[in-house]
């Protein structure tokens, strides 16, 4: 039996605004073995980057606060740890990288002085030798004359360069948990395609465990291992890649399937769920998504239903979860 | 490089020359004229006359612009107060009001830059409203009115002089007394006048800062594993420093410049009360040099912190 790298329990994270309280991530868990890709998914909003920052305790304290739950790392739970350890836990055993790489870089340093950065402080190199890591990091994530490269700010790379440069940043103390918060979705089509390339190349070189935050179930089905899709700070569905695309188990899930784009099918208009999102703050009774959903009965708005599993190690929300397919 | 710097050299001369001649137009078309202010009224009218030549002042205003112009290039621009080269007046107070104005601008920057990061970290707690407090009445009471009651307090708690450069009696007094006596007459004034910096630059920088520490790149900073402090002295400060290069235009004439009014109340031998005696004795050489310094040192303040944005913001580039 393996143990997973990290154990999420019961995550629940809200933010206290002057406007009442945002229930960001509610009773989430979850875990990610070593060596395999997890993907979070979901719209705008359904607090999967929350979750992601959560894990790191960087949400911004206030209004954000993680009311309770248990974030085990190699057994330890990190909630419990004080800052001054949790620094030595971030960017060393567990890294992040960000949606947007143009302002997720320091446009006064140069990316070699950003990189060198963490390595200095969690490796305690020499300048000298970070120099030489770092160098050694811009050519692994395939940046073209590296050495001449690390000298450059953030403004001289175009966007591929700068996210490949932050994940450069993100693996230079080889974590073993990389969290990827939508790390494609500023990009162009062709450069999403290789930094998703890369960053699986990498996982699989370092037997690194990573954790997908992303809204594009392209990218989920090109690298994931399993899936968790959320809807309104809830887990809805949660699974193996293969059964999630081809036995899902959740009306949200099957809506968000259904909505991609299909080439080979002349079809007049897009497939979209009904409705909208639910307002954070004034979330609806029972299941989160009845308001939407195409399955639902007077039961479903009464009470919000459990996690059942479908089968070993899929589970869906969903009172009809037989019916659903 | 070359040649971005030639071009702005060649607006600022222009800049300069047309500030010149505003503020000529301005000083000489005010009301008064230097005679009527120093004569009696029963001094006969060719005496007048013989003064009015001497002064250039029964020229047309385009040709005692440019006499003046002239004359101050030459070093023949006499004061009409009391005939003393000009710029032999300035030199002798230049030194009083450098050291005056240096001090101050000193407590200035290495108050109110830690006070404003310091606010910044904790926005809205207890301290940091406290410090938005104090700001407000610093920026509220007028600084020459602290500045009397700051010398009517020290003098009569203590009976210590507070005007001027030193005490009128130092005889008997041993050198470290000297010195003690002259920080003290210093420090008083210097730092009166730094209340109102202080209060500004630390919102300032405040603000600058609560900006910055919102930006992605603070979290990538902070996802990194590096302290609190290294995030906040390093990554956010920088940044947030960008925008007060700016003041450093502002900063150079005003070192030079002096401050009219805190050199009034206290005394202080500087060229800020040079030209508030110039101005009301009608001393056209003198407010005109002084002023002229003034926009030089203004001009030449803007291009460095042009210069210093290129050092301190990679993004930017000279073409």
């Amino acid at each position: 039996m393996r143990h997973p790298l990290l154990e999420v329990r019961s995550l629940t994270t809200h933010f206290f605004t002057e406007d009442g309280i945002v229930r960001a991530v509610e009773d989430v868990s979850f875990e990610i073995y070593p060596g395999e890709i997890l993907c979070l998914v979901g719209e705008s909003g359904c607090g999967k980057s929350v979750t992601g920052l959560s894990i790191l305790k960087l949400i911004p304290i206030p209004p954000g606060q993680i009311v309770r739950g248990e974030i085990l790392f190699n057994g330890r739970d990190l909630l419990k740890l004080s800052e001054k350890e949790m620094e030595g836990v971030r960017g060393n055993e567990i890294s992040m990288i960000f949606q947007e790489p143009m302002t997720s870089l320091n446009p006064v340093f140069t990316i070699g002085d950003q990189i060198m950065e963490a390595i200095q402080l969690h490796q305690k190199l020499n300048k000298r030798d970070a120099r030489k890591k770092a160098i050694e990091m811009l050519d692994r994530v395939k940046i073209p004359s590296p050495e001449k490269r690390i000298d450059s700010y953030p403004h001289q790379l175009s966007g591929g360069m700068r996210q490949r440069a932050m994940i450069a940043m993100a693996l230079s103390c080889q974590p073993k948990l990389l969290i990827a918060d939508e790390p494609t979705t500023a990009l162009d089509v062709t450069i999403q395609a290789e930094v998703l390339r890369l960053l699986r190349e990498i996982q699989r070189e370092m037997e690194m465990s990573v954790m997908l935050i992303t809204h594009d179930l392209g990218v989920v089905s090109e690298v994931g291992d399993r899936v968790a899709v959320m809807y309104a700070g809830r887990i809805v569905e949660y699974g193996p890649i293969e059964d999630i695309f081809h036995e899902m188990r959740h009306p949200y899930t099957r809506g968000l399937l259904e909505s991609i784009p299909q080439l080979e099918v002349k079809k007049t208009r897009l497939n979209a769920i009904p409705g909208q999102v639910p307002n954070p703050l004034n979330l609806p009774e029972g299941c989160k998504f009845h308001p939407r959903c195409p399955l639902r009965i007077e039961d479903c708005r009464r009470e919000e239903p459990p996690l059942f599993e479908v089968k070993e190690g899929h589970y869906s929300r969903c009172l009809r979860w037989k019916e659903c397919r | 490089m070359a040649r971005f710097l030639f071009r702005r050299l060649l607006q600022l001369l222009f800049t300069l020359i047309g500030i010149s001649i505003l503020s000529w137009i301005i000083i000489t078309q005010a009301p008064g004229s230097p005679i009527a202010l120093t004569m009696d009224p029963k001094v006969s009218p060719k005496i007048i006359e013989q003064m009015e030549k001497n002064y250039d002042l029964d020229k047309p205003i385009y040709q005692q612009y440019f006499l003046w112009l002239k004359k101050l290039f030459t070093g023949k621009l006499y004061s009409f107060k009391d005939g003393r080269p000009v710029l032999e007046k300035i030199a002798e107070r230049i030194w009083n009001t450098l050291l005056l104005n240096l001090v101050a601008t000193l407590i200035i920057f290495s108050l109110a830059i830690p006070l404003g990061v310091f606010s910044a970290r904790r926005p809205y707690s207890f301290l940091d409203n406290l410090g938005t407090f104090g700001a407000y009445l610093g920026l509220s009471i007028p600084g020459f009115w602290l500045a009397y009651l700051v010398i009517l307090a020290t003098v009569k708690l203590f009976g210590y002089p507070v005007l001027g450069l030193r005490s009128f009696v130092i005889e008997g007094l041993s050198t470290p007394e000297i010195v003690l006596d002259r920080i003290w007459h210093l420090l008083l004034p210097a730092s009166i006048m730094a209340i109102h910096g202080i209060a500004g630059l630390s919102r300032y920088t405040r603000s600058s800062m609560l900006e910055v520490v919102r930006q992605d790149y603070i979290r990538t900073a902070k996802s990194k594993g590096l302290s609190e402090e290294v995030v906040y002295y390093k990554h956010a400060l920088r940044n947030a420093l960008l925008p007060i290069i700016t003041l450093f235009g502002f900063l150079i004439p005003g070192l030079i410049g002096g401050s009219i009014i805190m050199e009034s109340v206290f005394a202080w031998p500087g060229i800020g009360r040079l030209a508030y005696q110039a101005v009301l004795a009608r001393d056209y050489p003198v407010v005109m040099t002084i002023l002229t310094i003034s926009a030089v040192l203004t001009l030449i303040g803007n291009f460095i912190a042009d210069l210093l944005y290129g050092v301190a913001d990679p993004r930017i580039r000279y073409q």
